[in-house]
C-alpha cells in the first residue's frame, strides 16, 4: 500500500504514456483499414491477397514481431516507433478484415436503392455503405482497442515506458503490488476505452440503439471477427 | 382421436396464448388450424407432442392424457413436419429419414430399406438418398421432411406450415401429393397454415382461429363457405369481398363471369356461337 | 539482409543444436507448455462452453468474461502468478496463466458453435423425440465443431505467443534466447529465435486451420455456396449478413 502511495506519480506518468502510445495504433489502424478493407471487399483477387497477408501477420507473436521489424524496416530495436508500428500492424490485420466483412454485411437492396435514387458511387460509399457497415466496423475497432492496450505492456520488455514497466520492474524488485497495479490499470484502461467506443458508436449510429440484442451479441461477433482474421490463412 | 379439453396456455411473461380451448380431432382425417400469425395455432399443434405444455386443461390422445406420457416417448410416436423441413444439415437424406427409427432401436438395414420405400411414397428419386439437404431444392427438402415424419409409421402426423416456404407452383404440387398420400395412408393429420385456400383444399375439418386461439368457426370447408359464422370468418375467407362469389354480368352485350373485385374471371360463350 | 544471414547462421550453428539450452530443447519446451496448456484449458472450457451453449445458462456471464479476458495483459499475469506462487512453483504458475488465457477463446468457440446452429434444426430434433443428451451429442456437437476448432485455433495462437514471454521467468522456451539476447546484446540470436517462433506459430496455426476445415460436417460444407441455413437467425439479425455476403466470404 505504501508502494502505491509512493509511486502515484510514476503510475500516472506511465498511464499517460500508455494512453498516448495505444492511441496511435488504434487511430492509424482504423484509418488505414478503410481503404484496405474496401479493396479487400471490392475485388476478389485483392481480397484473397490482403486477407491472407493480414492473417499471417496476425499470427506472429508480438515479441517476435518487435525483433523482426528492425531487421526488415530498419527501425531501432529499442524504440517507440518499433512498438507502435508492430501494434499498428496488428490493428490493421484485425480492422481490414472487419471493414471488408462490414461492407459485405450491408443489405444489397439498400445499396441498389441508394444507387437508384441517384447516389454516385463515391458518395454512396460515405453516405450509405460505410455508415450501415458501422456496427460491424465498431465491433472490430473495440477488439483492436482492447488488445492494443493489453499488448502494449509487452513493449516494456524492450525498454519502452508503458504500464508494462510496472511488470518488469516489479518482478525484478519483487514488488507484487507493482505488478498487480499494472494489471489492474491496464484492464481498467482497456475496458473504459471499450465503453467509450460503444458510447461514441451509439451517438454516431442512433439507428442501432433500438435493438439491444445486437449489442449483446457484440462479444460473440468480436470473437468471430478475431477468428475470421485468420480464416484466409491456408 | 385427439381431444383438447378446456386447454389453456399462459406464457411466463403473462401472455395468454390459449384460453379455454376445446376441440375433438377425429382419427384418419385431416384437421387444419388456420388463422393469422400469432393466433396460437402453432402453440396448439405443439401441445399435441408436448413441445409446448398446456398450463391448464387436458389433452387426450386416444383417451390417454399426454401429460402422463414422457415427452420423448410421445414424440417418437408422432410424426412432425415443419416449415423449412428442419432437416439435420450434416446428415444425408437417408440418414435424416432414418433418424427416429434408429433412435428407437430399429436395425440400420431395416430402417434404410423402409426409408427407400418412403422416398418412393413421397415422390423422391432414390438416387437422392446420399445427398445432403443443402444439395436439394426447397420442394425436395420438404418431401424429405414428410418422409422423415412418416418413418416410424405414426398414427398422427403434425404439420406446421410445411409448405410455407416454397414457391406457389411447388406448393400446389406438394398439396396434391399430400392429398394422394392421405388417401393411401389415412393418418390423423393436424395441419397448421395461415393460407385459407390451403386449409379448404386439404382439410376435412377446418378450424378458423382468432387471436388467443378462440375458435371462430369449425366445420367442413363446404359448411364454412356456405355459412360463415361471423363477420370475422366472412372477412377471413374473403366472402365479404366476394372473392369467392362469382357473378355473371353483361358487358357490351357479352356475358362474362366476374369475381367480387370486378375482375374478369371467365367468358361465357353463347350457345351456338362456337 | 545481413541481419537475417546472421540469424540463420545462429540457427544453423551445430553448436546450438546440442547440449543444454539448445534449439531442439527450446522448441520441445515451447511445444510442451503449449500442448499441456491447451489440454488443460480444453478440459475445462469445452464442457463448460457446451453446457452454456445448450442450456443458455450463464451465457451473459460467459459473454462478459470472454470479452473482459481480452483486456488481461498476459505479460503482467505471468509475472504476477509466478510471484504469488513462489519460485518453487514457477512451472505450475506458468501453466495456470497459460490455461487461463486459453480458456476464453475456447469457451467462446464452444458456446458460439452451439448458438450458431439454426434453432429450427434443434427444434426439429427435439420434436422428433431426441432426448436432450442426443440433441447435444448428435446435433449440436457435430454442427458446432467448426466454430469450436476456430476457438481452439485462437487459443493456440494466444498460448504460443505467451509461451514466448515465459522466457522472462524461466530459462526455457524459444522466448529465452530472445530474453537472453536482449541482456547480452546478441541480435542474431534474438532474430534467429524469432524466426523459429514465427515458423512454429504459423505451423500450429496451419494445423488448426486444417482441423477446422476438416471438422466441418460434409453436409454443411456442401451447402455453403448455395444456402446459408446453417447460420443462425440470431447471428444474421445481429450482423445483417445477407446471402450475398455469405457467398463472398466463402469464395475466398
Amino acid at each position: 500500500m505504501t508502494w502505491l502511495l509512493d509511486n502515484l506519480e510514476l503510475i500516472g506518468r506511465l498511464t499517460g504514456e500508455h494512453l498516448r502510445l495505444s492511441a496511435i495504433p488504434i487511430v492509424l489502424g482504423f484509418v488505414l483499414s478503410i481503404p484496405l478493407g474496401w479493396v479487400a471487399y471490392r475485388y476478389r483477387l485483392t481480397r484473397g491477397l490482403i486477407l491472407t497477408l493480414v492473417g499471417l501477420l496476425y499470427t506472429i507473436p508480438s515479441l517476435a514481431l518487435f525483433v523482426l521489424l528492425p531487421a526488415i524496416i530498419g527501425t531501432p530495436f529499442l524504440s517507440e516507433a518499433n512498438v507502435v508500428i508492430a501494434l499498428t500492424i496488428y490493428a490493421v490485420a484485425i480492422m481490414s478484415r472487419s471493414v471488408a466483412d462490414a461492407l459485405g454485411s450491408v443489405d444489397p437492396d439498400v445499396k441498389q436503392a441508394a444507387t437508384a435514387i441517384g447516389y454516385s458511387s463515391f458518395r454512396r460509399f460515405w453516405a450509405v455503405d460505410f455508415p450501415l457497415a458501422g456496427p460491424v466496423v465498431l465491433a472490430g475497432l473495440r477488439v483492436v482497442a482492447v488488445s492494443t492496450v493489453s499488448l502494449l505492456t509487452i513493449g516494456a520488455a524492450i525498454g519502452i515506458d508503458t504500464l508494462g514497466y510496472l511488470f518488469t520492474n516489479g518482478y525484478q524488485r519483487g514488488i507484487i503490488v507493482s505488478v498487480l497495479t499494472g494489471v489492474v490499470v491496464t484492464v481498467v484502461i482497456a475496458l473504459v476505452l471499450d465503453r467509450v467506443l460503444v458510447v461514441i458508436g451509439r451517438a454516431l449510429m442512433p439507428w442501432t440503439r433500438a435493438s439491444r440484442s445486437s449489442e449483446r451479441s457484440g462479444v460473440t461477433r468480436a470473437f468471430m471477427t478475431a477468428r475470421r482474421v485468420r480464416e484466409a490463412v491456408p | 382421436m385427439i381431444e383438447f379439453r378446456s386447454i389453456e396456455k399462459l406464457f411466463p411473461d403473462g401472455t395468454r396464448a390459449v384460453d379455454d380451448f376445446s376441440l375433438v380431432i377425429p382419427s384418419h382425417k385431416t384437421t387444419v388450424f388456420v388463422g393469422s400469425s400469432g393466433c396460437g395455432k402453432t402453440t396448439l399443434l405443439r401441445m399435441i407432442n408436448r413441445m409446448v405444455d398446456a398450463t391448464g386443461g387436458e389433452l387426450l390422445i386416444d383417451d390417454e392424457n399426454v401429460a402422463s406420457i414422457e415427452p420423448v416417448r410421445l414424440r417418437r410416436r408422432i410424426g412432425y413436419v415443419m416449415q423449412n423441413s428442419g432437416l439435420l444439415p450434416h446428415r444425408t437424406v437417408i440418414d435424416n429419414i432414418t433418424t427416429v427409427p434408429r433412435l428407437t432401436g430399429v436395425p440400420t438395414k431395416d430402417a434404410r430399406a423402409r426409408a427407400l420405400e418412403l422416398m418412393d411414397t413421397v415422390g423422391l428419386d432414390r438416387a437422392m438418398a446420399e445427398r445432403y439437404p443443402a444439395q436439394l431444392s426447397g420442394g425436395q427438402q420438404q418431401r424429405v421432411g414428410v418422409a422423415r415424419g412418416l418413418a416410424i409409421d405414426p398414427n398422427i402426423l403434425l404439420m406446421d406450415e410445411p409448405f410455407g416456404a416454397v414457391d406457389p407452383i411447388v406448393r400446389a404440387e406438394l398439396q396434391q401429393e399430400l392429398l394422394r398420400l392421405q388417401r393411401e395412408l389415412g393418418k390423423t393429420v393436424v395441419f397448421v397454415t395461415h393460407d385459407i385456400d390451403e386449409a379448404f383444399l386439404l382439410g376435412d375439418q377446418v378450424v378458423i382461429l382468432e387471436k388467443g386461439a378462440r375458435i371462430a368457426q369449425k366445420g367442413t370447408p363446404e359448411e364454412i363457405l356456405a355459412n360463415p359464422a361471423s363477420d370475422f370468418v366472412a372477412s377471413f375467407i374473403g366472402a365479404d369481398r366476394g372473392k369467392r362469389a362469382l357473378s355473371i354480368r353483361d358487358v357490351d352485350g357479352e356475358r362474362v363471369v366476374v369475381d367480387g373485385d370486378g375482375n374478369l374471371a371467365g367468358r361465357l360463350t353463347e350457345p351456338g356461337a362456337a | 539482409m545481413n541481419l537475417f544471414a546472421d540469424a540463420f547462421a545462429w540457427i544453423l550453428n551445430p553448436g546450438n543444436w546440442e547440449g543444454r539450452n539448445s534449439i531442439p530443447q527450446f522448441i520441445g519446451e515451447h511445444l510442451w507448455y503449449t500442448v499441456l496448456a491447451m489440454i488443460l484449458a480444453s478440459a475445462i472450457a469445452i464442457p463448460l462452453g457446451w453446457y452454456i451453449g445448450h442450456t443458455g445458462r450463464g451465457r451473459d456471464i460467459a459473454v462478459a468474461a470472454t470479452g473482459a479476458a481480452r483486456a488481461l495483459p498476459s505479460f503482467g499475469l505471468l509475472f504476477l502468478f509466478v510471484m504469488i506462487g513462489g519460485v518453487a512453483n514457477r512451472d505450475s504458475s506458468v501453466m495456470i496463466v497459460l490455461a487461463l488465457l486459453a480458456i476464453p477463446p475456447i469457451l467462446a468457440g464452444a458456446y458460439a458453435g452451439f448458438e450458431a446452429i439454426d434453432r429450427r434444426v434443434i427444434d426439429a430434433a427435439r420434436s422428433m423425440g431426441m432426448t436432450e443428451r442426443q440433441i447435444v451429442a448428435r446435433v449440436e456437437i457435430p454442427l458446432g465443431l467448426p466454430l469450436l476448432w476456430g476457438g481452439l485455433r485462437n487459443a493456440v495462437l494466444q498460448v504460443v505467443a505467451t509461451v514466448v514471454l515465459v522466457g522472462f521467468v524461466r530459462n526455457a522456451t524459444l522466448g529465452y534466447p530472445i530474453v537472453q539476447g536482449i541482456q547480452i546484446n546478441r541480435f542474431d540470436q534474438m532474430l534467429g529465435a524469432s524466426v523459429l517462433i514465427i515458423v512454429l506459430a504459423l505451423l500450429l496455426d496451419a494445423i488448426f486451420a486444417l482441423l477446422e476445415r476438416y471438422a466441418t460436417p460434409a453436409g454443411v460444407r456442401a451447402g455453403r455456396n448455395r444456402d446459408h441455413r446453417t447460420s443462425s437467425t440470431r447471428r444474421r439479425a445481429a450482423g445483417g449478413a445477407t446471402p450475398a455476403s455469405t457467398e463472398k466470404e466463402m469464395s475466398v
